[in-house]
This record gives C-alpha cells, sequence and structure tokens, in this order.
C-alpha cells in the first residue's frame, strides 16, 4: 500500500468569470520514503498540491489517503493531529512567530507535542547546527537574513523526525552552498528515517536530488518520471 | 494539542507588547474601569453604611425589645418589667457588647416661650455611652450623670426652637398608665449636636429613675436596646434573646425595626453588581477592539500555527491567554490605583455643600469610603468572566481561519 495515494484530486477557483483550474483531475501513488520533487511553473498547481495532501486546503472532489486514512474526511481536529504527529511543513515564505527566537520556533511544534524541555532543548539545539545556525539560537526572526529564516523554517519542519515533508520552495532565499548543506540533510534523513519527501521547486539543482520528479502544468500531471538522484 | 500553559503564557505575553501602545491604552482604560467600580462603590457602602449606622444609632441598637403593643402604640401603658435573670444571663453573654434599658415615652415640652412634642427617653447614661452616645457631641454643658440625675439634656435645634438656653428650665408633660398628666420640670443640663437636625429637635434625655418616678411606673421600662459586634448579622442576638423572654415581648432586628434601612442595604448590592456589570459593557468595546485588532494582525501566524498542528481549541485558549494577562495587568493596576486612592481618604471627604440632601437621605455630610473585601472580589470576578467572555469572540473567529488562506494573507 501507498503511503500516500491521490485520486482524481479537483480544485478550482473562480477568478471573475474565469475558472482557474489549482488541481485538474491529479491522481498520484507515493510510497514511504519516496524523495519526490514537485515542478512546474508558477500557477501549475504545485502549492495546492501539497495543500491538500497536508490537509491544508480543501477539494472541491478526489480522495486522498495517508497510511490508508481518508484524510478528505477528517475534521479540523483530527487534521491538526495528523500535521501536529506527522507531517513537518516548509512553506515558501518563511513563516517563523516573530516574538519567538529561532530555537523557540523550532521548539515549537516539540512544545505542542509535549515532549520534555531538556529533551527539546537537545534537539533544537542539535538541529539548529546542522542547518548552519550555531550561535543564532536566540535571535528573533527579524535578526536573520532570509536565508536564515528559512533555515530556522526547515529546522522546526524536520526536528520531529515527521514521517512526511512537505516543502514548498525551501531552497528559495539559500545560497548554493547551504542548498546543498540542506538538500544532503532531507536525503540523509530520507535514507535513515524513511521520511518522505515532497519538494515543491522551481530550481534544476534541487531536481536532481530527486529520485522521482512529477512535472505539472495547470493543475495537471503532465509527466512523471523516475531518475538517478546524485 | 496545545501548547503547554506556560508557553502559551510566554507567548501571549510577548504578543502583547507587540503594539505597546494599544496594549498601554488598553490597560489603562481597565485600569481606571477598575478604578472606577473599586472606588464609586466604596463611597456607595459608605454613603449606605453611613445611613444604617445613622439609622441604627438613632434606633438605637441592632436589636430591641419591647412588649408587643409598643410599637403601635409608644405609650406609658405598654411597658414592660426590667429584664429577669434569664435575660440577663443572655444581654451579658460574649455576643452582646452592650445593651441598656430605657423609658421612651411621647411627651410635650415647654419653654416660657414655645412648647414642642418630643420623644422623652428616660436613659441610663452609661448604657447610652456603652450604645454610642458620643460624649464629644455635647456641645453645651454636660450629659446626665446617672439614672437619678435631674436635669434634662436636649438638642442644639430644640434649643433655638423653644428659645431657651443652657441652664434654664423647662417643663415636660407626659400622661402616666392612669391616663392623667404626669408632669415635671427639668434645669437644662446639657445640649447636644447630631448628624441629623430631625434627632437635634425631637429627642429630649432625662434620668431613667426620674422619668420612671414622674410616669408612676415603679422599675418599668419601654424597651431594652442591645448593640452586638456587626449590624449585618443581628440574626444570632435576636434568636438568643427570643428564647429567654416572655412570649407578649417582641425581639426584633433593626432589619425589622427600620425596613427602609434593610431594604436600602439589600438594594445596594444589587446597585453595585449593576454598576459594575455597567462600567465593564463601556470597557468591552475597548477590549474586544484590541483583541480583534491583535487577531487581524496575526492571521498569518494563526494559519501557520494551525498549519503546524495547533487545534481551533488551542487557538481559542491562546487568544482566551492573552486576554487574561491584560485583564489581570488591568485589575492589578485598578486595584492599587483604587486602594491607593480609598486609603488616603480613610478620615472622610467633608461634603458639608450639600448636607442638606445628604440629611435627607438619613446621611451625614462626611463620606467615609468603605472598601469591603467582597466588593474588590466582585469587581474583579466581573471583570476576569465578562472579560473572558467578550475575548471569545475575537478568539472563536480566530480558530475559524483555514490554514490555506491564513498564510496567504499579508
Amino acid at each position: 500500500m501507498s503511503a500516500i495515494s491521490c485520486t482524481d484530486l479537483c480544485k478550482y477557483y473562480q477568478q471573475g468569470d474565469a475558472v482557474i483550474k489549482g488541481l485538474d483531475h491529479v491522481s498520484l501513488e507515493i510510497d514511504q520514503g519516496s524523495f519526490i520533487c514537485l515542478s512546474g511553473p508558477s500557477g501549475s498547481g504545485k502549492t495546492t498540491l501539497l495543500n491538500a495532501i497536508g490537509g491544508l486546503d480543501s477539494l472541491d472532489s478526489g480522495e486522498i489517503s495517508i497510511d490508508g486514512e481518508r484524510i478528505d474526511l477528517m475534521g479540523k481536529a483530527a487534521l491538526a493531529d495528523l500535521r501536529l504527529h506527522h507531517i513537518g511543513f516548509v512553506f515558501q515564505a518563511y513563516n517563523l512567530i516573530p516574538v519567538l527566537s529561532a530555537r523557540e520556533n523550532v521548539e515549537f511544534v516539540m512544545q505542542v507535542q509535549g515532549v520534555g524541555a531538556a529533551e527539546r532543548k537537545n534537539r533544537s539545539f542539535k538541529i539548529l547546527q546542522e542547518v548552519g545556525l550555531e550561535g543564532m539560537e536566540n535571535r528573533r526572526p527579524a535578526q536573520l537574513s532570509g536565508g536564515q529564516q528559512q533555515r530556522v523554517a526547515v529546522a522546526r519542519a524536520i526536528v520531529s523526525q515527521p514521517k512526511l515533508v512537505l516543502a514548498d520552495e525551501p531552497t528559495a532565499n539559500l545560497d548554493s552552498r547551504s542548498m546543498e548543506k540542506l538538500m544532503a540533510h532531507f536525503r540523509e534523513l530520507n535514507r535513515a528515517h524513511k521520511v518522505t519527501f515532497l519538494i515543491a521547486t522551481h530550481d534544476a539543482r534541487v531536481m536532481q536530488w530527486a529520485d522521482r520528479r512529477i512535472s505539472m502544468e495547470d493543475g495537471r500531471v503532465i509527466k512523471d518520471e523516475l531518475q538517478q538522484a546524485v | 494539542m496545545a501548547l503547554p500553559i506556560r508557553a502559551m503564557s510566554k507567548l501571549s505575553w510577548r504578543n502583547l507588547w507587540r503594539n505597546y501602545r494599544r496594549t498601554l491604552i488598553m490597560l489603562l482604560a481597565i485600569a481606571v474601569g477598575v478604578w472606577a467600580m473599586i472606588f464609586m462603590t466604596a463611597l456607595l457602602r459608605g454613603m449606605v453604611d453611613d445611613m444604617i449606622k445613622q439609622g441604627i444609632g438613632a434606633l438605637p441598637g441592632h436589636v430591641q425589645i419591647h412588649a408587643v403593643a409598643y410599637r403601635d402604640d409608644p405609650s406609658v401603658t405598654h411597658g414592660m418589667p426590667a429584664p429577669g435573670e434569664v435575660l440577663l444571663a443572655v444581654l451579658n453573654s460574649e455576643q452582646v457588647k452592650a445593651w441598656t434599658s430605657r423609658v421612651k415615652v411621647p411627651a410635650m415640652i415647654s419653654s416660657e416661650y414655645e412648647n414642642r412634642g418630643i420623644s422623652l427617653l428616660g436613659v441610663n447614661p452609661d448604657g447610652e455611652m456603652a450604645l454610642g452616645f458620643d460624649a464629644s457631641d455635647i456641645i453645651e454643658g454636660r450629659f446626665l450623670n446617672g439614672s437619678d440625675d435631674r436635669g434634662i439634656v436636649i438638642g442644639r435645634k430644640l434649643m433655638q426652637r423653644l428659645e431657651t438656653r443652657l441652664g434654664k428650665r423647662v417643663v415636660v408633660m407626659s400622661q402616666d398608665p392612669d391616663n392623667a398628666i404626669a408632669d415635671r420640670g427639668f434645669r437644662i443640663v446639657g445640649v447636644f449636636k447630631a448628624e441629623l437636625e430631625s434627632r437635634e429637635e425631637s429627642i429630649v434625655y432625662a434620668g431613667r429613675d426620674v422619668v420612671q418616678s414622674m410616669l408612676g411606673i415603679g422599675t418599668d421600662i419601654s424597651e431594652i436596646a442591645v448593640l452586638g459586634y456587626d449590624y449585618h448579622t443581628p440574626g444570632a442576638i435576636t434568636s438568643g434573646i427570643g428564647n429567654a423572654v416572655a412570649a407578649d415581648r417582641e425581639v426584633l432586628s433593626w432589619l425589622e425595626l427600620d425596613p427602609y434601612l434593610a431594604t436600602m442595604m439589600k438594594v445596594m448590592d444589587g446597585f453595585v453588581l449593576v454598576w459594575m456589570v455597567v462600567i465593564f459593557l463601556a470597557l468591552s468595546f475597548g477590549l474586544v477592539n484590541t483583541l480583534m485588532m491583535a487577531v487581524f494582525e496575526r492571521v498569518r501566524e494563526i494559519g501557520l500555527m494551525r498549519a503546524l498542528g495547533m487545534r481551533p481549541s488551542a487557538i481559542v485558549y491562546q487568544i482566551l491567554v492573552e486576554s487574561l494577562l491584560l485583564l489581570a495587568l488591568g485589575l492589578l493596576l485598578g486595584n492599587l490605583l483604587a486602594i491607593g486612592t480609598i486609603i488616603p481618604l480613610k478620615d472622610g471627604i467633608d461634603i458639608s455643600a450639600v448636607s442638606q440632601g445628604m440629611e435627607m437621605m438619613g446621611a451625614s455630610s462626611v463620606l467615609y469610603p468603605v472598601l469591603q473585601w467582597p466588593d474588590l472580589v466582585l469587581a474583579n470576578t466581573v471583570v476576569i468572566v465578562l472579560g473572558l467572555l467578550t475575548s471569545l469572540i475575537p478568539a472563536w473567529r480566530a480558530a475559524q481561519y483555514r490554514p490555506v488562506e491564513a498564510l496567504g494573507r499579508t
């Protein structure tokens, strides 16, 4: 059984008289431990698909199952629990909580999960070190550059070792070296812990890291191919 | 799932100070509102407390014992014997602060120029002092020296009405038990002042033994006045005495002797609550507005928290904790402000400019604010409970945002 199963997903937006196709009859099967890149131009439906799989957005029709559970039928609280315990998000914009420091932002999800203070502290320091933010733990988002903020957001997404990471342009604002380090870290998590990665990106360098590449256009999957990752 | 309360409080506290000007203005509004609730309630309590104390002072006592028919016809024929052993045991018990027996009959007092209808009180001066007669109220001469003092003490206003003065003689007339005229000449040995002019004009003190002799009633008395330790709870004394007196005696607390005062006290409790709620309603608009603005400014963050796995109910808690912190801080400031204003005024506020109006209400011309802990608790409870209820509106609204829409807000 696939980790994620999407069947005939449709999501349309009305814009004046025009109907925008966010998702147009998209069907996908994603195995546990996959490392997948979603590519396509802006407005092709990459973010809509990530949001739908993450339970952040509702569908007009179609079914999504994660580990055999229909998330399109879940209520708000059940979806929140699913996201909390099984899904890590990296958003296009950094989306950090401005009144919390880098470490507190990373610890946020673990706090909601009820992880003990000592373990939270250990894990957050370690992950911030891994993403190259050692010594910046107590800085607030406003005191960090765009790239640094993105790394905090990545650290927050993976610190709890979720089963699934949904990343929307995670390397935007990162220099080449930081991008390489981040992708290497994603791959390491993927291989060591079987974490499934679904990464929406425009960046060809990021796409090289994936085992499977799904191309989208106008809300449809136009190409779905396996490839040899770097 | 929600954040632990400590983390939630920390986040809420920092959120509060993101827009410190708005928070300070709201804190000031809450503090002033709470101050107004507590301070005005203390003034109202002080006024009613004064009215009740004046009323109890005029009765006097928290509890009185009479013959059953006396209140309908307070004449000398409705007297009663001096207290016996059983009653004395209760009157001298620990729950009674002081007591005295008196003869109180309607009478006529005449000077060489004028005459007036009065209440003649035959008293034991020590007992009257114990029940609250203030020696400093004697503005000329002296108070009575004992039950057998042959002098008379009249009010300042009555002295003016009778066009007489200290040392002059007056004649007091009443009826004896046989309905015959009983009269006697007294020399004015003292003049008293009272907070209420009506008391100065209507009450006359003479020695109890002398009045009993004048009326020919032996050692009979009209009433026994009993003072407890707290006027709010006269019930215990009333029931204790009730068990110790004969069936043809009436034991009544001040609540029954003066229903107007009793009603005033009950109405006051309701009025205080209404007053506090009205002030809070004015305050609530600011509170809702502040929290609404705080929510609107953070739609994206709320969406992020939802996306990271916080349930809608946890978002509600988060906003409520923020509101609670704002309210608690406002309450702290408001309480300190109120207590800091009331304590320096404990010696009273001179309102003699409106003394006539106050007298009509049975209150004196000095207003003593009374800070009662239950009022303080009530004000704080009203603000916290209604504040949190009001905060549910923005909190509920925040919880309704769909994560994907909220995250898309700029």
